[in-house]
């Protein structure tokens, strides 16, 4: 017996809706690239940036919405506030 | 993923899914209703220690599924007379020892038309095309992108609402498992994996509707809908059909066996 298909399959990890920047940054935010270093509770991750920083991010809306998987080890964008460059948003999952 | 002692129980139970799905399409015939194939289907079923794993299914009335020409899949048997021309599609599945298997095939009634039997046998290479794809290291992608470039590339339609799924000791399980998509996208596939994979494929339009019965899926345009199924273990040595019937794979059929000699 078939199964009615749930949510796009299709899409995950494949092309997205939406490209990276496409979410309006806040106000002066800072992009960076990083690694997924280790997965925390309440959907925050530690990442690893570019600068090898680690930072605490946790996930954009609108990726949530998505259901994008994030795991440990994908490249991700996140945007950072100027006033607190310890924590971040996570906007982007490169494939 | 099974251990290869859960696939061996498997095996036994898609033996029976295989032996029954046969035997109902050794016996479908014009004059024929489509409750008593699922007549025929429960009480074969049970006779091999085996349980009707459609019947109560989400409330799914009947053990198997018997969807006629423009009806894809989960139709649900019933008063309607196969008549000669007919494309019946039959799709079961069988629990035993705790674990399902679940199959399908399509089947003309009498003589069908070029173009329906045509239809079959694009969608039963597609089975086989896919089923091919099942190997240790490739993605579940793979499997849908072959069913897609085969059936596409003969002008048919691949129905994206439903799809294959995994299978165990649920029906459903994870992964879905589309008739379409990118090669090399997906999880990769390993030893131990079982999948049930099933193109439904259309002479049209991919679009489908579902009936008022809250079942039944018809094509949009009225088309034809042929679908083919297997359940399929991922072993060290290859994908391994547990619902492999002795024939009929390739078409040489014993058509309208004596309902005598069903029932004895």
């Amino acid at each position: 017996m078939a199964r009615k298909r749930r949510g796009r399959p299709e899409r995950r990890g494949g092309k997205r809706a939406t490209r990276p920047g496409s979410e309006t940054p806040k106000e002066e935010a800072i992009e960076v690239e990083g690694t997924i270093v280790e997965p925390l509770p309440n959907a925050m991750f530690r990442v690893e940036l570019a600068n090898g920083h680690r930072v605490l991010a946790h996930v954009s809306g609108k990726i949530r919405m998505n259901f994008i998987r994030i795991l440990p080890g994908d490249r991700v964008l996140v945007e950072l506030s100027p006033y607190d460059l310890t924590h971040g948003r996570i906007t982007y999952r490169y494939k | 993923m099974k251990s290869p002692r859960e696939i061996e129980i498997m095996r036994r139970g898609g033996k029976i899914t295989a032996r029954v799905l046969q035997m109902l399409l050794e016996t479908a015939r014009p004059g024929m209703t489509t409750r008593e194939l699922d007549r025929l289907a429960e009480r074969g079923i049970r006779e091999r220690g085996g349980i009707p794993t459609f019947k109560g299914y989400n409330g799914f009335p009947a053990s198997i599924c018997a969807s006629v020409n423009d009806q894809v899949v989960h139709g649900i048997p019933g008063d309607y007379v196969l008549k000669e021309g007919d494309l019946l599609s039959l799709d079961i599945g069988t629990t035993f020892e705790g674990y399902v298997s679940d199959s399908a095939a399509s089947i003309g009634i009498g003589n069908v038309s070029k173009d329906a039997s045509e239809l079959m046998r694009v969608t039963q290479e597609c089975l086989m095309i896919g089923i091919a794809q099942m190997q240790t290291g490739n993605r579940l992608q793979d499997i849908g992108h072959a069913i897609q470039q085969h059936a596409e590339g003969h002008g048919y339609g691949v129905v994206r609402t439903l799809v294959g799924h995994g299978i165990g000791r649920q029906m459903h399980e994870e992964p879905q498992v589309p008739n379409y998509g990118k090669a090399g996208q997906g999880v990769v596939l390993r030893p131990g994996l079982c999948l049930a994979i099933e193109p439904m494929i259309t002479q049209g339009t991919h679009q489908v509707e579902t009936l008022k019965d809250g079942w039944t899926v018809v094509t949009a345009d009225g088309k034809l809908a042929a679908h083919f199924e297997h359940t399929v273990a991922l072993t060290e040595e290859g994908p391994r059909i547990l619902t492999l019937r002795d024939h009929f794979e390739h078409g040489d059929v014993v058509r309208y066996r004596p309902k005598e000699e069903i029932a004895a």
